[in-house]
């Protein structure tokens, strides 16, 4: 009997050998119920395996995972049933109308009328009126959305979203997002795999990042970017077309229009400006960047390199 | 009998029936002018049992052919595109069991076959009726045959990657022993050494145990037959399920 506080999904010791590859090298992770998780990492960091293997797609070499308490290899049938996977590839079945597939996805879990349902997924996925076109007939955009139809058939506790906006345009992310948040704010568990690392800083509370199978960062998002020492200091600046030599000791590099110096504390800001108006430069607007997520991802990654 | 269960095999049935007239409707005109042409050049030239003509020879004959080759086609193409589309992990994500998965494959494939070779079978009464000499034999070396053969296409569907691969599997292996398993011939009017090597071809005992049931006629006994056939399935479904349930190219 699975744990009442157990964690939505539990990984522990996940590895994954394909050959001499090792795909996944020792993976421990807890997500809880309700979290808005992102899993983030480069190509062939493993995060798709990890997926795969918390779907049941594919079974691990050694350790084990668990899904609201239900272990994916022990107790398949409830662990998929807490599970809902929208897939990276843009996959379809060609045979059948979006409500043809819509019905048969129910069907394999257990729910025979679900049509009140598949009606309030095709509204907010904005499909009500594709609901009877074969899958043949949609855009890519429409077929990504069905993807994610195809996920919450079930209403499954736990969502995982395996790069869901690729290559989609801007209004379909939005409309996407807005409906997983919703689904988020309902309870409902999301882990998020995307290579736009804004959105993952937007909507994520906690990240994980991996590396070459392994968890290399593992904290709350605000936690992740306090991380970064990289501040920058923005400076639109009148007529400069050479770097002063006392600038350059100090990092800073010649933009178009403007000057960038990074700096590590707020602190240091004051004497900045100052040597830059020691330099003769005429500063006419300064701006202080902020780290994002994508410099810490860039970091945490050169950092697990070395 | 689970809701994923139902599904799956009521998914499988709709997906063959959605384009029917590739799947239903083609392979009946294939066996109809297969008919038309064998039993209009060979009627009267062979008499393969005693009073039976040639062409009512031929039609058991070229059904249980339809039926085998379209339940071995309907597994074996469903499988291979799914995997190459990538739209089996609408399969293999929800909580279905490798007994379900093989179930519900292997009954639409039947499904297929009887829908085949009923076509065929109504079509040749335009050319033939002989009586059904005794049906439950002829039912139970369909089913048997068609759940073989509906096997065979899971395992060719699940081991194969491409399209070329699943078309070997096809034409060099399942059309060969269809064609020499005595659709057009009885085996007595083989060589002895021919005679003699299609013993070892379980096709010629799906089709010879089914013109028993046809004729109340055969080559061989219908329990050697029968015994032969279901000894052949036990051996291929035992292989199916292993496959399935180590999740052998299907769950990495």
């Amino acid at each position: 009997m699975p744990a009442i506080d157990a964690p939505a999904i539990r990984v522990r010791g996940a590895v994954k050998r394909f050959g001499a590859l090792q795909a996944l090298a020792g993976v421990d992770l807890d997500i809880q119920p309700g979290e808005f998780f992102g899993l983030l990492g480069p190509n062939g960091a493993g995060k798709t395996t990890l997926i795969s293997a918390l779907a049941g797609l594919l079974r691990l070499t050694s350790g084990s995972i668990q899904v609201m308490g239900h272990d994916v290899l022990g107790d398949y049938r409830e662990a998929r049933r807490a599970l809902g996977v929208v897939p990276q590839e843009l996959v379809f079945d060609p045979f059948f109308s979006v409500r043809e597939l819509l019905r048969i996805q129910s069907g394999y879990f257990g729910i025979r009328k679900n049509d009140d349902w598949i009606d309030e997924l095709l509204a907010n996925l904005d499909l009500t009126n594709k609901a009877d076109t074969n899958m043949r007939a949609l855009s890519g955009g429409m077929k990504r959305r069905v993807l994610v139809a195809q996920a919450l058939v079930h209403k499954p506790p736990v969502i995982v979203l395996d790069e869901p906006t690729a290559g989609v345009d801007v209004e379909l992310r939005q409309t996407l997002w807005a409906f997983i948040r919703k689904l988020n704010e309902a309870g409902h568990t999301i882990v998020l795999t995307t290579h736009y690392l804004e959105e993952a800083e937007e909507l994520c509370g906690r990240i994980a990042m991996l590396k070459a199978g392994r968890v290399v960062a593992l904290d709350s998002t605000p936690n992740l970017l306090s991380r970064v020492s990289h501040h920058a200091l923005k400076l639109r600046v009148a007529g400069l077309v050479t770097l002063p030599a006392s600038l350059a000791v100090l990092g800073a590099v010649l933009q178009s229009g403007g000057l960038e110096i990074p700096f590590t504390s707020h602190a240091k800001v004051e004497g900045l400006l100052a040597a830059v108006r020691e330099a003769g430069v005429e500063i006419i607007e300064v701006e202080i960047a902020k780290p994002d997520l994508e410099q810490a991802f860039v970091e945490i990654m050169q950092g697990a390199a070395a | 009998m689970s809701s994923a269960f139902r599904t799956l095999l009521y998914k499988e049935m709709l997906r063959f029936w959605k384009v029917s007239f590739q799947t239903v409707a083609a392979p009946v005109l294939s066996s109809v002018l297969y008919l038309m042409i064998f039993g209009h050049v060979l009627e009267g030239r062979l008499q393969p049992f005693e009073g039976v003509t040639y062409t009512s020879f031929l039609v058991p004959g070229l059904v249980m052919m339809s039926v085998l080759q379209n339940a071995f086609a309907n597994s074996s193409s469903s499988l291979i595109q799914s995997k190459i589309n990538g739209n089996i992990i609408f399969v293999l994500l929800p909580p279905i069991s490798w007994l379900e998965f093989y179930g519900a494959y292997v009954i639409a494939s039947i499904v297929r076959g009887v829908a085949v070779g009923g076509g065929v079978w109504l079509a040749s009464l335009f050319f033939s009726w002989t009586g059904i000499a005794h049906p439950l034999w002829a039912l139970a070396f369909v089913i048997l045959g068609a759940a073989l053969l509906g096997t065979l296409g899971v395992i060719g569907g699940i081991w194969a990657d491409k399209f070329d691969q699943l078309g070997a599997f096809q034409n060099f292996l399942i059309v060969p022993l269809t064609m020499l398993s005595g659709v057009f011939y009885s085996i007595h009017s083989l060589p002895v050494f021919w005679q003699a090597l299609s013993h070892f071809n379980p096709f010629f005992f799906m089709i010879d145990g089914f013109r028993y049931g046809i004729f109340g006629a055969s080559d061989a006994s219908p329990w050697l037959s029968l015994a032969v056939v279901s000894g052949a399935f036990v051996l291929v479904a035992g292989l199916c399920l292993k496959m399935l349930r180590s999740g052998y190219k299907l769950r990495g």
